[in-house]
């Protein structure tokens, strides 16, 4: 076991484990975060996506050792119920989901998206969100939420 | 999620005090015939409580899947109770809290549950106003309700909250009590938000797999790497000295292991897979088209479905017939499935996904060999599942891991390939179909037959116990044979009876109840292959008699209701009557009423072919819904909208790989499905009819989803692709 000094969601925090440690566990389980969600365990579906250094890692292949270098965002950091961020907002607003398992990766690409191109296109976003996993089909819809989200992130 | 709040809280003061769920019927007589599912939950307060503090708890069985019935129903239970829809609390099953009501399976969940709210709520609110006529002096009907306020016309009033002592709920549903006419809706037929939603995107505790209990410890299962594998060796004593681990479990060919950590499961889990040797049989059918030969060959009797000879049909000039195949097919949830088990005094309490609690807890009482009182389950959701997958499994596994990690509760979590090569498939089948048409085109000999396995092992199928590590186990317990599920809703058989006017007809099936790779229900059971090959066989049908198919559909329909969504996807879609596709674009159509007894689909669907790769992309999709009764719009289309995208990744691109041994479909890889890039744009249209039964929906567009793509693919290339997945290889094939 080694001692790691995480920045997640602009606090510290300080764990113990081992430095191969998949980041998802540490932050699903030393810091009781539900956001990132353990979906392949192998990089294929994007369900445990959180923003590093504001660029999208996938935490379930990523060691919590190379996790300590730059701030670490998850879910719970962009907004919450009381203060939602806009692309909360826009995914509740335009009932983005089903089951909503996917939701966070979504958020996550999407945010990672906008931080480098405020106004995508459609295709853009089709593009940026490929590598994540919908089973129950809620695409067009999260492609409308991030469209709105853009849109009032703009404005 | 805080588990100590999911505690079954003795609602003292309130107006339901430990009611009960199984009604008292020591009588002879048969009990009057009660709607929905208060037929077998007949009390009062096993479906509402009215609290002293201004708030509606509504029980129910069913289960909130992603599908939004959690709203759906309480927008039912708000209308018959005139509350405001805030006021809402809900507990979906529990098996110490709710009716039971079997599975939350078959799109039946708003007609079943939300039917016995519906009456329910309207005669709970009988029973205030009355309470409230005699407090106020004033006769019930002068009386006016308003969110739980009950107000006499002087201006008198009293709450429903200040009742709540008063009036009793514990009695016997009568059913006499009138819901509201569709007219004296507020909540019903409106697209409320769906109250799951907020939480699931904020990180909210809105999982299984985000309950936490204190002291507790993580699970893997380390799962045979065939079905006709058998373990003969392990060192899991190296495995128990590893950091971390709290006990390792191998009772026959089960094996499991629990770690404080969940990566320490992880490596755990890892290690006894490398140190375990197993002896593997070829227990797999062949695979490819050998696959379907092998269906057919199968020792299963001939089982008539339907047979309607028609007086009037005249003789064929033409006879047509064809033979249409679907592989074995994975739910495919993007979460795997997770449980979490608690053993105290004897007692399990088990936090599940599965979408019929009680039913779980009769086979883990089986399988542990404990009383069903001993045990509860409580549902907490899980992926999105589309049936029957591990869901179930997973329980029985926490359970028998928790049982030897000395009180501690353990989280169980498949890993990805766990899932893939485990959970129940949607049955590979085989539809023959033939018919013939008269000189003015009109179909005059229709026939369907079949072959298929189970498409519903669910816990309760059975007399015996179709649990996954219960098979596996030292004493193994026999899964048992399931039976078909009976028409007219039908399981292998379902939606091959054609809704269509034709002269007779013949549906037959071959049920193969013994399945070498396991399989259960997969949204609309054998819905989607029958509708598949019944649907792409009318505009077989259509083109030989020289027909526009929407047309030709028309000719042979009059159920006014399916003319109607036909009609409508027609025109929505501006549908152009004998339009051939150019080579590389084309449209296709279709139309099912799901279980012949749902809702109505009719639909158009745009496709793209790339001659040179064989590639089809699905463009566009317009489809026509009639649901009844539509509950909550939003939540409609939002059903049709996942179930269009969905089945145009199962008929295009998905099917489950194996060898005579082993599943090869382990991950993503090995199991693609539709991507942002791919996916359709889709328009539904509503067609309400308020009054009418609800219907349900969430199924009703898988299989007219794919007839239409493979009607399409014909239209645009002249050459009709009847084996799913519709795969490049294939089309290029059908091309060259
Ligand atoms: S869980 Fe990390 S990509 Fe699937
Ligand atoms: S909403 Fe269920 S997986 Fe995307």
């Amino acid at each position: 076991m080694a001692t790691f000094t995480l920045r997640v969601n602009g606090a510290r925090k300080t764990v113990q484990v081992e430095p191969e440690t998949p980041l998802l566990y540490v932050l699903r389980n030393d810091l009781l975060l539900n956001g990132p969600k353990f979906g392949c365990g192998m990089a294929q579906c994007g369900a445990c996506s959180v923003l590093i250094g504001g660029k999208e890692a996938r935490s379930c292949v990523t060691p919590v050792s190379a996790a300590v270098n730059a701030p670490i965002t998850t879910i719970e950091g962009l907004g919450t119920l009381e203060k939602l961020h806009p692309l909360q907002r826009a995914f509740i607003d335009e009932q983005a989901c089903q089951c909503g398992f996917c939701g966070n990766g979504m958020v996550i690409a999407a945010k990672a998206l906008l931080d480098r191109n405020a106004s995508p296109t459609g295709q853009e976003i089709r593009q940026a969100l490929s590598g994540h996993l919908c089973r129950c089909a809620s695409h067009n819809r999260i492609v409308r939420a991030v469209q709105r989200a853009a849109r009032e992130m703009r404005s | 999620m805080n588990a100590s709040r999911r505690d079954f809280l003795k609602q003292s003061g309130a107006l339901v005090v430990g009611f009960a769920l199984v009604p008292s019927l020591g009588i002879a007589q048969e009990p009057a015939r009660l709607p929905g599912s208060l037929q077998n939950n007949r009390r009062l307060d096993a479906w509402l409580a009215i609290e002293p503090n201004g708030r509606v708890t509504i029980f129910t069985g069913k289960i909130e899947l992603g599908q939004g019935i959690g709203t759906a129903l309480s927008q039912i239970a708000a209308d018959e109770l005139d509350v405001d829809l805030a006021r809402l609390d809900i507990v979906h099953g529990d098996t110490a809290r709710t009716p039971n009501e079997g599975q939350t399976a078959g799109s039946l969940s708003v007609e079943q549950s939300g039917t016995a709210l519906r009456f329910a709520c309207a005669e709970a609110r009988d029973i205030l106003v009355s309470a409230a006529a005699a407090k106020l002096g004033v006769p019930a009907a002068d009386l006016n309700v308003s969110d739980g306020t009950v107000t006499a016309p002087g201006g008198a009033s009293v709450t429903y909250w200040d009742l709540a002592g008063a009036a009793d709920l514990k009695r016997e549903a009568s059913a006499k009590a009138t819901p509201k006419p569709a007219s004296g809706y507020r909540w019903v037929g409106k697209s409320v938000a769906r109250r799951d939603i907020p939480k699931k995107f904020t990180g909210g505790a809105a999982y299984v797999q985000d309950v936490r209990l204190p002291g507790m410890v993580f699970g893997r299962v380390v799962r045979p790497p065939s079905p006709g594998a058998r373990l003969v060796s392990v060192d899991d004593a190296r495995v128990r000295r590893m950091p971390g681990v709290v006990a390792v479990v191998r009772d026959g060919s089960f094996l499991a292991v629990a770690a404080k950590r969940e990566e320490q499961a992880i490596r755990a889990r890892d290690a006894l897979k490398r140190s375990a040797r197993w002896k593997e049989t070829e227990s797999l059918p062949p695979s490819g088209d050998a696959l379907y030969r092998h269906l057919m060959s199968a020792q299963a009797p001939a089982q008539t479905v339907a047979d309607k000879a028609s007086a009037t049909a005249g003789a064929a000039v033409k006879t047509l017939d064809a033979v249409y195949t679907r592989p074995y097919q994975c739910h495919a949830s993007i979460g795997p499935s997770c449980a979490l088990a608690h053993w105290k005094d004897g007692a399990l309490t088990v936090w599940t996904h599965s979408q019929g609690v009680f039913p779980l807890r009769a086979d883990l009482a089986k399988a542990l060999g404990v009383d069903p009182k001993q045990i509860r389950c409580i549902h907490a959701e899980g992926a999105g599942c589309y049936g029957h997958n591990g869901a179930d499994d997973v329980a029985l596994d926490a359970a028998l891991l928790a049982r030897a990690a000395g009180g501690k509760p353990v989280k169980l979590q498949w890993m990805r390939d766990d899932e893939f090569a485990w959970e129940p498939y949607g049955s590979a089948m085989v539809m023959k179909l033939a018919g013939g048409i008269d000189a003015q085109g009109q179909v005059v000999s229709w026939s369907h037959e079949l072959w298929s396995h189970p498409h519903s092992t669910r816990p309760g199928s059975t007399p015996g116990v179709n649990l996954l590590a219960a098979r596996h186990l030292a004493n193994p317990l026999d899964p048992g044979l399931p039976p078909d599920v009976p028409q007219p809703s039908g399981g292998s058989d379902r939606n091959a009876i054609p809704l269509y006017d034709f002269g007779n007809v013949k549906v037959v099936k071959h049920y193969i109840p013994e399945s070498p790779l396991r399989t259960s229900a997969l949204r609309t059971l054998g819905g989607y292959a029958n509708v598949f090959a019944l649907e792409s066989f009318v505009d077989e049908v259509a083109l030989a008699a020289g027909v526009d198919p929407v047309e030709f559909r028309l000719r042979h329909t009059t159920d006014p209701r399916a003319r109607a969504v036909i009609e409508a996807a027609a025109r929505k879609a501006g549908w152009q009557p004998g339009t051939r596709g150019d080579g590389a674009r084309g449209r296709g159509f279709a139309f099912a009423r799901y279980k012949n007894l749902a809702c109505y689909v009719a639909m158009a669907a745009d496709v793209e072919v790339e001659r040179a790769t064989g590639r089809v992309r699905v463009t566009r999709a317009i489809a026509a819904v009639d649901a009844g009764q539509i509950v909550n719009p939003d939540g409609v289309v939002n059903q049709i909208e996942g179930g269009i995208i969905q089945s145009a990744s199962w008929t295009l691109k998905e099917s489950v790989r194996f060898d005579r041994t082993r599943v090869t479909t382990r991950s993503w890889a090995d199991y693609p499905i539709l991507r942002f890039d791919e996916v359709p744009e889709v328009d539904v249209v509503l067609v309400d009819r308020p009054g009418e039964r609800f219907l349900g929906v969430g199924e009703g567009a898988q299989g007219p989803a794919a007839a239409a793509i493979a009607n399409a693919v014909a239209n645009a290339t002249g050459k009709r692709l009847r084996d799913l997945p519709l795969t490049p290889e294939r089309l290029k094939q059908a091309l060259a």
